[in-house]
């Protein structure tokens, strides 16, 4: 015990860093999940529904399938940048997760913030220097496949990547101006207050055209559609990942949805306000909402138990359903424990905790279904037309917005006497 | 022996690991990886002298954009692997020649009186301000900062025109 | 406590070292590009110990330049480095040896 009290640091971050990589992990294995169901009923289908009561464990079954399939190695020119390029993307796109702070810095346990791993002051820089290494990973595989069809891939990719990595960061450098700081927490807490007390104070609102900006130049760095010529299957087989098999190439998918949910993170830190709650605090009530929320969707998954579900897919809702109703039991209990005067400190900092997790994850969730809503949606762009929508519209636009911005913020500097 | 000089060494190490595969890689590709390894290495040893706006531009410029140009460069001309050449005979000479210098410069960095001004390590290093830093960029080098930009459109303007294939 | 500043030079000392041995022994074009670059990390390094040692922001300023001025220069050198392959089909820096006395 006094290990734990004489190096709280230590203890702390392997705690934090251990609970993140098992959240992140899951969270990517039920993207998946969600992608499959959300571009599904797009398409007037139902997607996965007898993996588990309404698909919920094909995540795993695919998982399992991919540790079991044979591990094929064709005849590549160099066997070290072939291995190395998986673990390179996988671990550059977990790496960038590690900055990201999910919920409020006054949530402490034994002193060290609870809910960012490691919190720099140029969080903001670190993250796009990460994801700027990322290129390495698709390139190298690409090259060391020792084959057409992904060295083309492989190219065109990196060189969309660095295309539209000018215009992400261009974009992003608007709210770097209204901020004036390039740590995480001070963004997040310079998007506090509201204008004429009930629009939330969030840099989407002056900076509408960044947003966008930044929207697109995301969806193009993570190669996603209506960007993904690249790894199309109809285009180039599969692009720089064609010669993966098994585990490799589930370190290749688990890194684009990583990277798809570091930069929805980034997104909702620099424009949506992070972890603040778009009501204001005087309204008392939004304590309720997580706890609110997980009822419904508890008395939803009861209801479908009941009425649809049958043999082992009723079992497994019924366990959903628990989970759900328990989730929602451990948010109220605090919210109600807060209306009472008596209540102890610490359910202060517990009702903090859980609305910065819950606003956090909603926002997020919010531009992850936008990302699957476009790929249901759109038609894919030719490499010419991608390139050219890279470099002579969306360059062009978020350096208007920067130019704008900053004419905005001087003069805005200068009407302040001193 | 404490955290930074192991850190330190750590990293010291990898660099000089990266650079002497640098020189020792048969194939192309190899030594642009070790390249980007003494990069890396070097944007940690920047942290550690708390310069971290300098590690963050040297990862995204130097070992996010300009390797990524080489190792483009590398794939498309496809060339073959490094040929293995002849020494001269001198080569040898030269290694004693430049181990001596380099233990003169190290003996005079660690013990004569003019390098005592440099040696700091009293008290913990305090991180420089990326605020201070674009301060003094953009008030007293405003002038280098504009030249370099126009450096940088007369560089594009000259690869496009080089590189450029014959219609 | 910490790490003196004379570490820092020794390591930028070794590693322009190890660039000059790279630029002198390699053949193709492009490691000997690469072997540039690696001087110039090594000179950064060195400005950047400097800047700790004598608390200014300056030398921080000049390893921006240098790090701006050797992308600019990566760019056309690499560009020289093409039209070389399309003209003579080979990357030794040996072969390049027309205007040789």
């Amino acid at each position: 015990m006094e290990f734990i009290s004489q190096h709280p640091v230590l203890v702390v971050s392997i705690v934090k860093i251990a609970v993140l990589l098992f959240v992140v992990m899951t969270a990517l294995a039920y993207l998946t999940w969600l992608e499959r169901k959300v571009i599904a009923h797009i398409q007037a289908r139902w997607g996965p529904y007898y993996v588990g009561a309404h698909g919920l464990l094909q995540p795993l079954a695919d998982g399992l399938k991919f540790l079991f399939k044979e591990d094929i190695t064709p005849p590549v020119s160099d066997r070290l940048v072939y291995t190395l390029a998986p673990f390179l993307a996988l671990s550059l796109a977990l790496t960038a997760i590690a900055l990201i702070p999910f919920g409020p810095p006054s949530v402490t346990l034994l002193g060290q913030p609870l809910f960012v791993v490691s919190n720099i002051n140029i969080g903001l820089i670190f993250v796009f220097a990460v994801t700027s290494l990322g290129v390495y990973g698709v390139a190298l595989a690409g090259w060391s496949s020792n084959s057409k069809y992904p060295l083309m891939g492989g190219l065109r990719s990196s060189a969309q990547m660095i295309s539209y990595e000018v215009s992400l960061t261009i974009s992003v450098v608007g709210v770097l101006l209204l901020a004036g700081t390039l740590d995480f927490n001070s963004i997040i807490e310079g998007q506090s207050g509201y204008y004429l007390h009930f629009i939330p104070r969030w840099h989407i609102v002056p900076q509408i055209v960044g947003f966008m900006c930044y929207l697109t130049a995301a969806i193009a760095e993570t190669n996603r559609i209506p960007f993904d010529l690249p790894e199309a299957e109809t285009e180039l087989v599969a692009g720089f990942h064609t010669e993966y098999s098994s585990f490799k190439f589930a370190m290749f998918f688990m890194a684009e949805y990583a990277n798809m949910i570091t930069v929805s993170c980034l997104a909702t830190i620099l424009f949506l306000g992070g972890w603040l709650s778009p009501f204001p605090d005087s309204w008392t009530w939004q304590l309720f909402i997580p706890g609110a929320g997980l009822l419904a969707l508890g008395i939803y998954c009861a209801v479908d138990t009941i009425t649809t579900m049958r043999g082992i897919a009723r079992l497994q809702f019924g366990v959903v359903t628990m989970l759900c109703l328990g989730g929602a039991a451990l948010t109220l209990a605090p919210a109600f424990a807060a209306l009472s005067s008596s209540a102890p400190a610490w359910i202060a900092t517990v009702n903090t905790g859980v609305q910065g997790i819950f606003w956090f994850t909603a926002k997020i969730t919010a531009i992850l279904f936008f990302y699957i809503w476009m790929r249901g949606t759109l038609p894919r762009f030719r490499y010419d037309q991608l390139m050219s929508f890279g470099w002579k519209l969306l360059l062009p636009v978020s350096l208007a917005n920067l130019v704008l911005t900053s004419i905005v913020v001087l003069y805005l500097m200068m009407k302040v006497p001193g | 022996m404490n955290l930074p000089l192991i850190v330190f060494f750590f990293f010291a190490l990898l660099a000089v690991a990266g650079a002497v595969m640098l020189i020792l890689a048969r194939e192309p590709v190899h030594s642009a990886l070790s390249l980007i390894l003494v990069m890396a290495a070097l944007a940690t040893l920047y942290l550690l002298l708390g310069a971290e706006f300098i590690a963050a531009v040297q990862m995204i410029v130097y070992a996010g954009a300009v390797m990524v140009l080489f190792v483009f460069v590398i794939m498309l001309l496809n060339m073959g692997l490094e040929e293995r050449t002849n020494f001269s005979k001198f080569a040898y000479l030269g290694v004693v020649g430049g181990f001596v210098l380099l233990l003169e410069i190290g003996h005079w960095l660690f013990h004569s009186p003019a390098a005592a001004a440099v040696v700091n390590g009293a008290e913990p290093v305090k991180a420089f301000s990326t605020v201070e830093l674009s301060k003094l960029l953009f008030r007293s080098y405003l002038f280098p900062f504009e030249a370099t930009s126009i450096l940088i459109l007369i560089a594009i303007l000259g690869a496009l025109a080089l590189a450029r294939k014959e219609e | 406590m910490t790490v003196p500043v004379s570490y820092y030079l020794v390591l930028s000392a070794i590693l322009f070292g190890l660039g000059v041995v790279a630029f002198v022994f390699k053949r193709n074009v492009i490691t000997v590009f690469m072997s540039v670059e690696l001087m110039l990390n090594a000179v950064n390094l060195a400005f950047v110990a400097f800047a700790r040692a004598y608390n200014q922001f300056d030398g921080l300023v000049f390893v921006f330049f240098v790090i701006v001025v050797a992308a600019a220069e990566a760019a056309v050198g690499l560009a020289i480095v093409i039209m070389m392959r399309r003209n003579r089909e080979s990357l030794n820096v040996e072969r390049v040896n027309l205007l040789k006395f």
